[in-house]
């Protein structure tokens, strides 16, 4: 024990040594809820866990949501589009710790490992550290993937149960990561399966060192990763919950990069000569969605002109204090497929007024839904839904204000004959406008995702068909297509993005702010 | 005084049962289901909602999921955290020593500066040494702990640079956790100036978890002084000629100590309930922002053997305080 103890101080009296000359300290605003990143949701945990310790098949472009090979060299989809076959890159070498020294490179087993754990209720690591693979359920894939095959060590074929061309992108997501069969096989063995999860060992840029619980990640530079190695020596996750005393922080030079600034800051951090501001709309959309199942909102017209009657400017200086940005469509202008031809309903009270009263509609009373949680879609929906009762009162509709615990505001807001409007939004998960349009409007997301219960044929043939094809000049004219169908029904009005920034030490170079909203540290150097 | 202790002893039982009832029932009569809050904007189908309810055992009875929980706390299962998928007999130890190092140097902190504070005050009663402490720690007590903790942290930190800004130590200091306590480790760790930038650390938080403590028992010190000083036997001293420093520091001292040591006892539920803040800000990876976190998650796991753990603690904190009035006066153990 002894012995272990003097090895581990030496070791990391030598990372100790290096932190000085080469280190990146990442103030991160939380606590990761583990390692396995399948096992988890949380963006945090993917920030400390799939970004710099894993690979996938299939990769984000840093700074893009464009798709780009990873552990997969190549793949390749059949003319049905219920077949795809990665064939993998060969020489990938995991990592190793104390317990655990490969004795093979990456292969197709260790896919067919990642992968069946989720899918397989019997597989042996099913259960192991509670699995409940919520991202590989919500993504629908136990119905969507058939099987998994070793065609050889290098080759696997994925075999679908109906053709989805969002299923590349899905690849690349944080719950499709590659872990090391051998590994896991080493650990049951020694009886601690879950040290997956707690001693995590990928192929990534960076390998894992050690984790004090709320406090400290450390990782090392992989001087064996597969691409050119990470441009720092060690890299630190200093936990720092409170965004004033990550700002004190990054000005006393305890930290180089910090995340969500309070909005109150950016300001002085963009006159701060030491600090480089980076910003980007994020992944996002809030929005207000109608219930369209009742009248009067199952009319677009009244739907339409109460759009018009929100002041989308003052919502953005107001409740985003300027990092927002209006929407006018249900995607965000970073994503492939955005439709920049659509032009936003004018703020024009005396217009809505006058549509309302063509449509009959007078002396209307409504709910309005406000969540009762920040998150980056809506950092005070409270404010934003007092500011729409001003604006809605300005053409003669009298609005109550209406708020729930979280849990019961997402589970009340699915029903069907939920009364008023909702106050909500979502963060894109793997950058394809499906992950919006059909989640989030799609028929089947009724009393589910789908809060303004809304069921368009003209949009939901669209979006299936964008779904089916594998073309994606074709996907991105059908998607522009159902955004002007949504425009002109308005089930929703659309109000902001989040503009996400990034303050950091001008000491950081090659950051770049990512849309899905993940933090990166591969390819950033400290001088 | 064994059978004195017994009895006290005996209160624990029925107590402990007690807590574990209302920290089962507490996180349940709050709104708010936790596979929903897990769930998110996502959501879930009502197939796999039904699969979530029954792995997390919610399709039984609640009688029964008491009595499940309540036989697991008896062999010393706590269960496992929703979120993390760990035990949290675990993460409870892995976090308590930082909370019970923090919170010991502010009770020293608070007691070392409260007792004489108090008693110089009750000396120069009416006095400006007296008014001038009894504002300070009538500000001390009112002052929010965030705003506190904030501006001690941009003038130390941010503008002289005496104090680091948060954290328990500098981050080039690295050495696996022996005991937990970093000012322990640091010194067990052999590598030069860690103990010193532990120490640096622990300055701002316990100044500020220990500012209300301070105020506090400065006050309690202060009037029970002032009772004693009036007693009749303060005055036959006085009469005898004894040294002021013998009748304030040992007679009238020892017997103004009772109240004072209630209020230390109680102070520790204070200071757990201040660390919650204290932690947040200077990030010290304590039981505070654990507990919070997961009450914001619904971890029922967390939060019940969480409230359980902290509330033995106060409860023992209390049994000892119990036994140190006995201690102080013969009298009381023989009631």
């Amino acid at each position: 024990m002894k012995l272990k103890l003097m090895a581990a101080t030496a070791a990391i009296a030598l990372t100790g040594a290096a932190a000085q000359a080469n280190t990146l300290v990442y103030c991160s605003e939380g606590s990761p809820e583990g390692f396995d990143p399948a096992l988890f949701t949380a963006g945090t945990t993917f920030d400390a866990s799939s970004h710099p310790i894993y690979n996938r098949l299939l990769e984000f472009e840093t700074g893009t949501t464009n798709v780009i090979p990873g552990l997969a060299e190549s793949v390749e989809a059949s003319d049905d589009g219920l077949e795809y076959t990665f064939k993998l890159r060969q020489g990938v070498k995991f990592h190793s710790n104390d317990e655990f020294t490969p004795t093979r490179d990456f292969n197709a087993d260790d896919v067919i490992f990642s992968f069946m754990r989720q899918k397989d209720e019997g597989h042996p690591f099913n259960q192991v550290s509670g699995g409940t693979w919520e991202y590989f359920q919500g993504m629908g894939m136990p119905d969507l993937v058939e099987s998994i095959e070793k065609v050889d060590d290098y080759t696997v074929k994925f075999k679908l149960s109906k053709p989805e061309a969002p299923f590349v992108a899905n690849m690349a997501m944080d719950f499709a990561s590659i872990l090391s069969a051998e590994y896991a096989d080493a650990m049951m063995e020694a009886g601690t399966p879950e040290k997956l999860n707690t001693a995590p060992i990928g192929t990534g840029p960076f390998s894992f060192v050690a984790y004090q619980k709320d406090a400290v990640i450390r990782y090392a530079n992989n001087g064996d990763y597969w691409k050119a190695p990470a441009d720092v020596d060690n890299l630190i996750f200093a936990i720092t919950p409170d965004a004033s005393v990550r700002y004190q922080k990054l000005k006393a030079g305890e930290c180089h990069i910090m995340p969500y600034p309070n909005p109150a800051d950016i300001q002085a951090m963009q006159d701060d000569a030491d600090i480089n501001m980076m910003e980007q709309e994020g992944l996002n959309v809030g929005y207000l969605a109608y219930n369209t199942t009742m009248e009067p909102f199952d009319n677009p017209k009244v739907r339409k002109a109460l759009n018009m009657a929100i002041d989308k400017n003052a919502i953005i200086d107001v409740v985003f204090q300027g990092s927002g940005q209006v929407a006018k469509n249900p995607i965000p202008p970073t994503m492939w497929g955005y439709n920049d031809a659509i032009t936003d309903d004018a703020y024009d009270p005396e217009a809505a007024k006058a549509m309302l009263e063509a449509e009959g509609v007078s002396d209307l009373s409504m709910k309005i839904w406000a969540m009762p949680v920040q998150r980056p879609y809506n950092p005070n929906a409270r404010r934003m839904a007092e500011l729409l009762q001003a604006d809605f009162a300005k053409v003669g509709v009298d609005v109550e204000i209406v708020s729930y615990e979280w849990g019961e505001y997402l589970s009340r807001s699915k029903d069907l004959n939920r009364d008023g409007a909702v106050l909500l939004g979502w963060t894109g998960d793997n950058g394809d406008p499906d992950n919006f349009l059909a989640v989030l409007l799609g028929c089947d997301g009724r009393e589910a995702s789908n809060r303004a219960q809304w069921c368009h044929e003209p949009f939901e043939d669209l979006i299936l068909k964008a779904k089916q094809s594998t073309d994606q000049a074709e996907r991105t004219k059908l998607y522009e297509e159902a955004q002007a169908v949504f425009k002109e029904q308005a089930p929703w009005a659309t109000i902001a993005h989040s503009v996400v920034y990034m303050p950091m030490s001008n000491k950081v170079q090659g950051y770049k702010v990512h849309p899905l909203g993940g933090h990166i540290f591969y390819g950033v150097s400290v001088e | 005084m064994f059978g004195y202790f017994l009895s006290r002893l005996g209160m624990f039982i029925p107590t402990f049962l007690g807590v574990t009832l209302i920290s089962f029932m507490f996180i349940r009569v709050l709104p708010g289901d936790p596979i929903i809050v897990m769930a998110g904007e996502r959501g879930m189908t009502e197939e796999r909602y039904q699969e979530m309810v029954e792995k997390l055992g919610f399709d039984k009875p609640v009688l029964q999921q008491y009595w499940e929980y309540l036989t697991g706390v008896l062999q010393g299962d706590l269960g496992e955290s929703f979120v993390t998928k760990k035990p949290v007999w675990d993460e409870f130890f892995a976090l308590f020593p930082a909370t019970m190092e923090l919170s010991l140097c502010a009770m020293i902190f608070a007691v070392a500066l409260g007792l004489p504070a108090g008693v110089i005050a009750a000396v120069n009663r009416g006095k400006f040494f007296d008014r001038a402490l009894m504002s300070s720690a009538l500000v001390g007590y009112s002052m929010p702990i965030f705003w506190w903790a904030l501006l001690l942290i941009i003038v130390f930190s941010g503008n002289l640079g005496w104090t680091p800004v948060s954290g328990r130590i500098d981050l080039l200091y690295y050495f696996p956790d022996v005991t937990g306590f970093m000012l322990i480790d640091s010194l067990l760790s052999g590598q030069e100036g860690a103990f010193a930038s532990a120490v640096r650390h622990l300055i701002l938080p316990t100044i500020v978890l220990g500012t209300i403590p301070l105020a506090v028992i400065a006050r309690q010190t202060r009037s029970a002084m002032l009772e004693v000083l009036g007693e009749d036997y303060i005055r036959t001293a006085r009469a005898k000629g004894l040294a002021p420093v013998r009748i304030n520091g040992l007679h009238a001292l020892r017997n103004a100590l009772i109240p004072v040591i209630t209020v230390i006892g109680l102070s520790v539920g204070t200071l757990l309930a201040g660390a919650i803040l204290t932690e947040t800000i200077f990030s010290w990876p304590g039981i505070g922002k654990w507990m919070v976190d997961s009450i914001f998650r619904r971890d029922y796991p967390v939060v019940q053997g969480g409230l359980l753990m902290i509330a033995v603690i106060v409860m023992l904190v209390n049994l000892l305080v119990d036994v140190l009035y006995g201690v102080i006066n013969p009298k009381i153990r023989r009631r």
